[in-house]
């Protein structure tokens, strides 16, 4: 974190944010799916993201939580280029998936985002069918040879979000069709149809009910065994039901990293504490 | 960590409410052992037998206060700082409630003891242990009312005299019985005090692990001081180490 911007006081608060408190850096080092060092975020002038340092662990689900306008969908977006759709959004520091870094000048972001997928707020399937939804990605990568292989895929990518047995009778009505829940497990399947290696939630469940919620929670812990999982969320409940690590963002600062239950119980730092009670911060 | 307001005003009413209703508890348990240690040390049967009746009020707000406790888990989902406080007000409660017990217990044997001639040497050292159990139990109440931790230590620490004075407490009865058998009735019911004194001791400890527990997010039960002091409080471990 650079010393400037860290130790710069921000006169609406009493308290300073030097530098991240907690565990924001794994131990062991081979644990590490992607890492940010150094990670700064701009548009155009306004700097959204300070110098965040930060690992997501393999087969790990961390939760990012803060006040809106805290930097958090930014960093999640940073981490498999969304952010290049925004022209004058600027990102420096230090990026990487797997020690390479994402940001590489030979790095195709379509094929970054095909290994760091993202599910978004609400869902958004394609206005295809349910199973060219699911094929979409395969066929664009190129991932099978020929419609058996992709029969199996969709197959195999719906009965992993949990939604084959709904479906299966009706793979050729529209997507859109479906309700949101099953919008939002389409969506998953679809992510994970192009085998990623992490999936990025921003705010997956806010526009579902407690069901269907759950329904997407139960799912996320079952896929955390073969994927990473970075998810962004208001909600502070779900952060403590389904991520193993919390992240606190606050004024685009990243404020304290730790286990989830000792965020939840007995966090490090004043204004995770403050946010997570409720309190003014 | 110093609280700020909740945006919900309500949420800090509520939580004002429980705490204070902790407080009062916690006021009329130590007026109950207070009472009970009068009865015990200037015989007064009157006032045991008051003691030994006066336990219902104390009980309903043991009942009311776990009832808003699981009301606001309910509702609020607190975390951090004020799931830590409602935790330890559940807890503490209960040791609170028990201690209510313990001085019902010693009104009860104070009005027993009567005012025989032979009992005055054997309550004489009730006495020591009795007002040292209740003054932890004041100290506790106050670490508690104002979340002082290392007040709390501080009780945690002089507790330790407490098992030592029922020892010799027990070795003085036990000779005081061997002397003469007809005062083996009476030295039962003294010793019966001096346990429900110690266990209020201990229960005073208790309150002052979760007071420590609330404030430091740390659970430091079945854990030795000096482990605790190492831990949490490095500034008293050298002061300690100092003074040794």
């Amino acid at each position: 974190m650079s010393t400037d911007t860290a130790t710069k006081k921000r006169d609406e608060f009493d308290v300073e944010i030097l530098d991240t408190v907690g565990q924001p850096l794994l131990k062991d080092q081979a644990e590490v799916k992607m890492a940010a060092r150094g990670c700064d975020v701009f548009y155009a002038d306004h700097q959204a993201i300070f110098g965040v340092d930060l690992d997501i662990g393999k087969n790990e689900i961390i939760a990012m939580i803060g006040p809106s306008g805290c930097g958090k969908s930014t960093f999640l977006r940073a981490l498999n280029r969304m952010n290049d759709t925004i022209d004058i959004c600027k990102v420096t520091g230090d990026l990487t998936l797997d020690g390479q870094d994402i940001y590489a000048k030979d790095q195709d972001p379509v094929l970054l985002r095909a290994r760091v997928g993202m599910v978004f707020q609400k869902p958004n399937p394609f206005p295809k069918s349910i199973y060219d939804n699911v094929a979409y990605g395969a066929r664009l990568h190129g991932l099978v040879t020929n419609k058996s292989e992709l029969d199996d895929l969709v197959e195999a990518s719906l009965t992993k979000a949990g939604l084959f047995k709904e479906v299966k009778d009706s793979l050729l009505k529209p997507g859109t069709g479906l309700s949101g829940g099953q919008q939002q497990r389409l969506c998953i399947a679809r992510t994970i149809a192009v085998d990623p290696e992490v999936i990025l939630m921003d705010e997956p469940t806010s526009a579902l009910d407690p069901i269907a919620t759950a329904i997407i929670e139960e799912l996320m812990d079952e896929l955390r065994h073969n994927y990473t999982i970075a998810i962004v969320t208001h909600s502070m409940q779900q952060a403590a039901r389904i991520s193993q690590r919390t992240a606190y963002f606050h004024l685009g600062k990243l404020v304290e990293v730790n286990a989830t239950n000792t965020v939840f119980t007995n966090p490090e730092h004043k204004l995770t504490e403050n946010y997570i009670t409720g309190r003014f911060g | 960590m110093e609280d700020g307001e909740h945006i919900l005003q309500s949420y800090d009413q509520e939580l004002e409410e429980i705490r204070s209703k902790a407080l009062e508890m916690g006021g009329l348990v130590e007026k109950q052992v207070s009472n009970a240690l009068i009865a015990v040390l200037e015989r007064d049967t009157e006032l045991g037998e008051h003691v030994a009746a006066s336990d219902d009020e104390i009980n309903e707000l043991e009942v009311a206060i776990d009832e808003e406790c699981a009301s606001i888990i309910a509702r609020r989902q607190p975390a951090a700082g004020d799931l830590r406080l409602l935790l330890s007000i559940i807890k503490i409660t209960t040791d609170l409630e028990r201690i209510g017990d313990e001085a019902e217990k010693i009104g009860l044997y104070a009005s027993q003891l009567g005012t025989h001639a032979s009992n005055q040497g054997m309550s004489a050292q009730l006495q020591h242990l009795g007002t040292l159990a209740h003054s932890l139990l004041k100290l506790a109440l106050d670490a508690f009312a104002r979340m002082d931790d290392e007040q709390a230590m501080e009780v945690a620490r002089k507790s330790r005299d407490i098992g030592k004075e029922f020892d010799d407490l027990s070795r003085v009865l036990i000779t005081h019985m061997m002397d003469d058998t007809r005062n083996i009735k009476n030295a039962l019911r003294v010793i019966w005090c001096a346990r429900a004194f110690e266990r209020i001791g201990n229960h005073s400890t208790n309150i002052c692990e979760f007071v420590i527990y609330r404030v430091k997010g740390k659970d430091i039960r079945h854990t030795s001081l000096k482990k605790i002091r190492k831990k949490l409080y490095p500034d008293m471990a050298k002061d300690s180490d100092k003074k040794t």
